[in-house]
């Protein structure tokens, strides 16, 4: 097929936390006019609706800000909130809350890389035609969607909006037997897990590279860093959390109701490629045994690797999980540690005014939270930049090299690609984008 | 109250030859958490695609679904102008209309919004270019078209979701329980949250969620909206018994029920 000389794409979908997102492409005489990522929310003023609330319902209303990244945003939120406390977690709630974030990684990971992207592999438009067509593939997906929920349910009482988690510490903690049961789902999970990693190493991506600018937690100790760390990049720069703005640089473009991101390139890439690129080396052996037989190593300048480096982190996190777990059953918990605080009504919390940040992994990339806070605990401001945010400038850029080397393709290879580059990033709209609706004016 | 578990057997199939219910999803303003519940059902999401036929998922393909929808489930609330209009010409295409969680039942957390000056709120996250951005009070979806089914709570209750679901599909009322969360966490036998030393908004709120959060050591937030008639009593009992301040109370009401303030 000749060259596509004059294209006018544009492409509508409803985006996850950001509301609708749409593509803009435009092509005359072959030369790109235009090629843009919009993000068009209903601002939900989440940083707004903060103020004047206690910071101890932070963790309570961040958690809103994403239903499939609540636990994420609620450990990010507890980490601010402590830090403008000036209360140090346990060593016990650090332990369990790095357990609740690799659940959170396996239960977002196995909806994106499975549930979603599943249906490239096997060439079908969503997943909604395989339960038809694979239904043991799809059942597999479910069960082990259900599994991860399931042991999340017993660790903070339901995985979407997570209860006994909150600054200070735990409402509840799971008993010897909710261990047990945990470790028990944990290792039942293995039946599903091996033939839908074996069906992952059969998916075909595109061919495509683009330097940019990698970032994500770095760490001096040997653990894969999720929750703890310093704020690197893999333009050599690196600094703490506290100067988290340093690393985003916030800037709003009229066009898009999320807040454009950059660091020390035109974009910067979070997420799992990033991660994996940043910390290769400290992924649990069986995830690196596993990148390694798939081709991928660092630096990978592949945004649609992002999936497959996506597999490589629900191997590691289902390990460091079941080591948590085991550690957890081998010492026991102690229960003394369980706290009811409610908006701090007894004042068992000291409470000071203060500025704190959280910068956590979560399954998209890194998320920070800031809130700052009066002598009374209430929150005066807030700021939270997401992932998907930080990322939408790396797409536009992305769009730029892409689109020109695809544009001798047909129409629907065209979109199928622009629609794959969008899925590559799982910007919480992962879902929808199987149900782009794309429009062609020659 | 207790319902559906794994056994439910999809007693409201409906015969081979006849068409399947045109199910279709949409959302607004919300953190599509409670979309994720459906998800979160496991094997019996295949249950319910089984004896439904889902026509839509996302707005994204509203336009090639040109008929009427026999039920459509609302997630989110209203927050600026297109979404209303978005939702009116939704509802007027639909048969049986869903509220579908916290947010589109009483507004959720996003009525906090409303507890401000709009255009200050605005600036506060989006500086001096705020306008680029329409928005508007915060509404919930009764707050602008009829509404035939609620399924409350953030996030939704997995055990309601069914029960409603099997209602709507067979044209059944399905009843939302009016008695007080503290109901529920009796039977739970939980220890009281205002004997832990905390103030807790059970006794105001509608049960139904098997009291879920203090099962698990927190407070009762309010997500599911106030029972309508309230023990006024009872409360100002609890509030004086434990010494507490009625603004209080108040204020951690507004977490969710800011939109539905003053309104039965």
């Amino acid at each position: 097929m000749a060259a596509t000389k004059d294209l006018d794409i544009k492409v509508e979908y409803v985006t996850r936390v950001e509301g609708h997102g749409n593509i803009v492409a435009n092509v005359k005489n072959g030369k790109i006019e235009k090629c843009e990522f919009h993000v068009v929310e209903t601002p939900r003023l989440f940083e707004g609706m903060l103020r004047g609330r206690s910071i101890f319902e932070a963790q309570h209303i961040t958690s809103r800000i994403c239903g499939i990244c609540s636990c994420g945003h609620s450990l990010a939120s507890v980490a601010a909130a402590e830090d403008a406390l000036g209360v140090t977690p346990t060593e016990q709630t650090i332990k369990l809350r790095k357990l609740l974030l690799d659940y959170e990684f396996l239960d977002s990971h196995v909806l994106h890389a499975f549930l979603l992207v599943a249906p490239d592999a096997l060439g079908v438009p969503s997943f909604v035609p395989l339960v038809a067509t694979h239904n043991k593939t799809v059942r597999q997906i479910l069960r082990l969607k259900k599994a991860v929920n399931d042991v999340c349910d017993i660790l903070v009482g339901r995985h979407t909006h997570p209860i006994t988690m909150i600054a200070g510490g735990w409402t509840k903690l799971p008993s010897p037997k909710e261990i047990d049961r945990q470790i028990e789902i944990m290792e039942g999970m293995t039946a599903e897990l091996e033939p839908l990693l074996k069906l992952a190493k059969t998916l075909k991506l595109p061919n495509f590279h683009r330097e940019t600018e990698y970032v994500a937690l770095v760490s001096d100790d040997g653990e894969y860093p999720m929750l703890l760390g310093d704020i690197g990049s893999s333009e050599g720069k690196r600094v703490s959390r506290k100067e988290y703005r340093k690393s985003t640089n916030e800037f709003i473009d009229p066009r898009s109701s999320a807040k454009f991101t950059k660091w020390n390139k035109d974009s910067l890439f979070v997420g799992a490629l990033a991660r994996f690129n940043l910390n290769y080396d400290k992924l649990h052996p069986k995830a690196k045994a596993y990148a390694k037989e798939i081709g991928l190593k660092p630096v990978c300048h592949n945004p649609f690797m992002n999936t497959m480096a996506q597999v490589v982190e629900i191997i590691h996190c289902y390990h460091h999980a079941l080591a948590i777990l085991k550690d957890l059953k081998k010492h026991g918990l102690d229960y003394s540690q369980q706290i009811t605080v409610g908006v701090n009504e007894k004042g068992s919390v000291p409470v000071r005014a203060g500025d704190g940040v959280g910068s956590v992994e979560v399954p998209r990339g890194i998320l920070h939270h800031n809130y700052v806070t009066d002598k009374d605990g209430m929150i005066k401001a807030a700021n939270c930049i997401i992932p998907t945010n930080q990322n939408v400038n790396n797409i536009e850029h992305d769009f730029a090299k892409f689109l020109p080397e695809i544009l001798n393709l047909k129409k629907d290879e065209i979109r199928l690609h622009l629609e794959m580059l969008v899925r590559a990033y799982d910007p919480c709209i992962s879902c929808s984008a199987h149900y782009l609706d794309v429009s062609f004016v020659e | 109250m207790k319902t559906a578990k794994k056994d439910t057997k999809a007693p409201a199939k409906a015969p081979k030859a006849a068409a399947k219910p045109k199910v279709a999803f949409f959302d607004f303003a919300s953190c599509e958490g409670c979309q994720l519940q459906m998800t979160n059902l496991g094997e019996l999401l295949l249950d319910i695609l089984g004896a439904v036929d889902v026509v839509e998922f996302r707005e994204a393909i509203s336009e090639k679904w040109d008929k009427d929808y026999d039920v459509v489930f609302i997630e989110g609330s209203i927050g600026d102008h297109h979404a209303e209009e978005r939702l009116k010409k939704i509802r007027a295409r639909a048969k049986v209309l869903i509220a579908y969680g916290a947010c589109a039942c009483t507004g959720g957390v996003n009525g906090m919004k409303n507890g401000f000056e709009l255009d200050e709120i605005r600036q506060s996250v989006y500086g001096k270019d705020y306008k680029l951005f329409d928005s508007t009070p915060t509404r919930a979806i009764d707050q602008v078209v009829k509404v035939d089914y609620y399924i409350n709570g953030c996030p939704v209750y997995p055990p309601e979701i069914i029960e409603v679901v099997k209602h709507a599909l067979r044209g059944l009322p399905y009843t939302v329980p009016d008695n007080p969360v503290c109901s529920e966490c009796k039977l739970n036998e939980n220890v009281c949250m205002y004997e832990r030393g905390v103030a807790c908004l059970g006794p105001w709120t509608k049960a139904g969620c098997n009291s879920w959060c203090v099962n698990n050591g927190n407070i009762c937030y309010g997500c599911r909206g106030e029972v309508k008639n309230p023990a006024k009593n009872a409360a100002k009992d609890v509030i004086s018994k434990y010494n507490l301040k009625p603004e209080l109370i108040t204020k951690k009401f507004e977490m969710y029920n800011k939109c539905k303030e003053g309104a039965k």
